[in-house]
């Protein structure tokens, strides 16, 4: 290996049309999946809930081939990675999932609620799980996050606050009836445009 | 070691809208993006052990009954991070094309055939040293509709984890010398010389396998650095 530091990170590029059959196979093509869109384990404790909704184009179109990963705590706000030098997650619920959407732009992910994570300053954020959204036409994937529309934390969550309150909403993923289902659907562009950090 | 995530490190990136790449124009926020200081969120990411990598998925040309067609290659290098350490057992999935320029995906129309000992899909872990290798085929250049006469140089798609959710990667890597290069608008996204260089492996003549295989060597930088906190006193 060179010693030399690097001249800077490694630029991104498209997954592009065809990353199926090697990160969301499925089970359409032959090769096994990493990861899947169920994050639960017989082990894990807490709220089982599906998240689920379409993602859209600036046109309003649905994304048949568009890739989303999660990244979330436990139901006790911990993270399954030494980094999190808190406690240790006593499951082995890992906390992340993929999936890719469908030919109507549809994808779901099933999962428990997270815990309570704190924010920079060290105070309680709402619940919530991180996404990432990759697609062909995305040069660059980009980051959201998914609350809860049942959590009195949101008035409280320094992230949120961050954002203009006209588009607030487009963070809440909206409890489905009486199930354990929540929406979240995500509009890459256009009037509803979806909320996307820049971290 | 806890590493920081600088937002400069960002601008090799792409743009997200490059309208030379079509379809860039519909599926980019138009709306600015909101800056927000990392929580735990986004400073962790998901730890992989062995069990998602099977002995052998780091080898294209053996997944099947028999051998691939094409120029069978070695492809490796180093995950680092910015500072130039190796990211240790971090997870690399690659997908690719045929040497024929032909995706397994059914969505590939290209008039070029299949091969049916090649998937073009494999994943390994890095080691210790943030090493990383595989063995397959180098893959065909293909046309596709961007534009008339579009063809996108050979590339390998990779995607890489690193430390932390915001240190996550995917990206394609080149071979040198390509005279697609100039023509391509995914690849010309990155507006940057010297970053677009960072996705073109080179030629490894010291690796190449005599009488078996030429190799390419390709090292990946996530981002993360662990600056010196200033002294505030």
């Amino acid at each position: 290996m060179s010693n030399q530091r690097p001249d800077g990170i490694t630029p991104s590029q498209t997954v592009g049309p065809y990353f199926k059959y090697g990160l969301t196979p499925n089970g359409e093509y032959e090769w096994n999946d990493a990861f899947t869109n169920n994050l639960l384990t017989p082990d894990v404790s807490g709220e089982r809930i599906r998240v689920e909704g379409h993602v859209y184009d600036g046109d309003g179109a649905v994304i048949p081939d568009c890739m989303l990963e999660v990244w979330q705590a436990d139901s006790q706000g911990r993270f399954s990675d030494p980094q999190d030098q808190r406690a240790l997650a006593n499951s082995s619920f890992k906390g992340f999932g993929r999936c890719g959407t469908d030919k109507s732009g549809a994808y779901a992910f099933d999962t428990i609620k997270p815990g309570v994570v704190p924010d920079a300053d060290g105070k309680p954020q709402a619940p919530h799980i991180v996404l990432a959204v990759f697609a062909r036409g995305m040069l660059l994937h980009l980051y959201t996050r998914i609350y809860f529309d049942d959590e009195a934390g949101n008035a409280k969550d320094s992230v949120l606050a961050l954002v203009p309150a006209d588009r607030r909403a487009t963070l809440i993923a909206k409890k489905a009836g009486s199930g354990n289902a929540y929406t979240f659907d995500v509009h890459l562009q256009g009037d509803n445009e979806t909320v996307f950090f820049d971290v | 070691m806890t590493l920081l995530y600088p937002l400069q490190s960002l601008a090799a990136h792409p743009a997200r809208l490059s309208p030379d790449y079509r379809s860039t124009v519909k599926r980019s926020p138009q709306k600015p993006l909101i800056p927000m200081r990392h929580t735990l969120s986004e400073l962790t990411g998901p730890v992989y052990g062995h069990e998602t990598v099977r002995a052998h998925d780091n080898d294209l040309t053996i997944q099947a009954k028999g051998e691939p067609l094409g120029e069978r290659i070695i492809v490796h290098g180093h995950v680092l991070d910015e500072d130039g350490r190796g990211v240790p057992n971090t997870l690399v999935e690659l997908w690719q094309a045929n040497a024929c320029g032909r995706y397994i995906h059914v969505v590939d129309q290209h008039p070029a055939p299949l091969d049916p000992n090649f998937t073009g899909a494999g994943r390994t872990q890095s080691d210790a040293d943030g090493y990383y290798k595989f063995i397959t085929i180098k893959p065909g250049a293909y046309p596709w509709g961007n534009h008339h006469n579009a063809w996108r140089p050979a590339h390998i798609h990779f995607s890489v984890f690193g430390h932390s959710f915001v240190s996550r990667l995917v990206t394609q890597m080149y071979f040198p010398g390509d005279p697609l290069f100039p023509f391509d608008p995914i690849f010309n996204s990155v507006t940057d010389a010297k970053a677009r260089a960072r996705m073109i492996s080179s030629f490894d003549l010291d690796n190449t396998k005599p009488e078996w295989a030429l190799c390419y060597r390709f090292d990946i930088v996530l981002r993360g650095r662990n600056a010196t906190p200033m002294e505030t006193k």
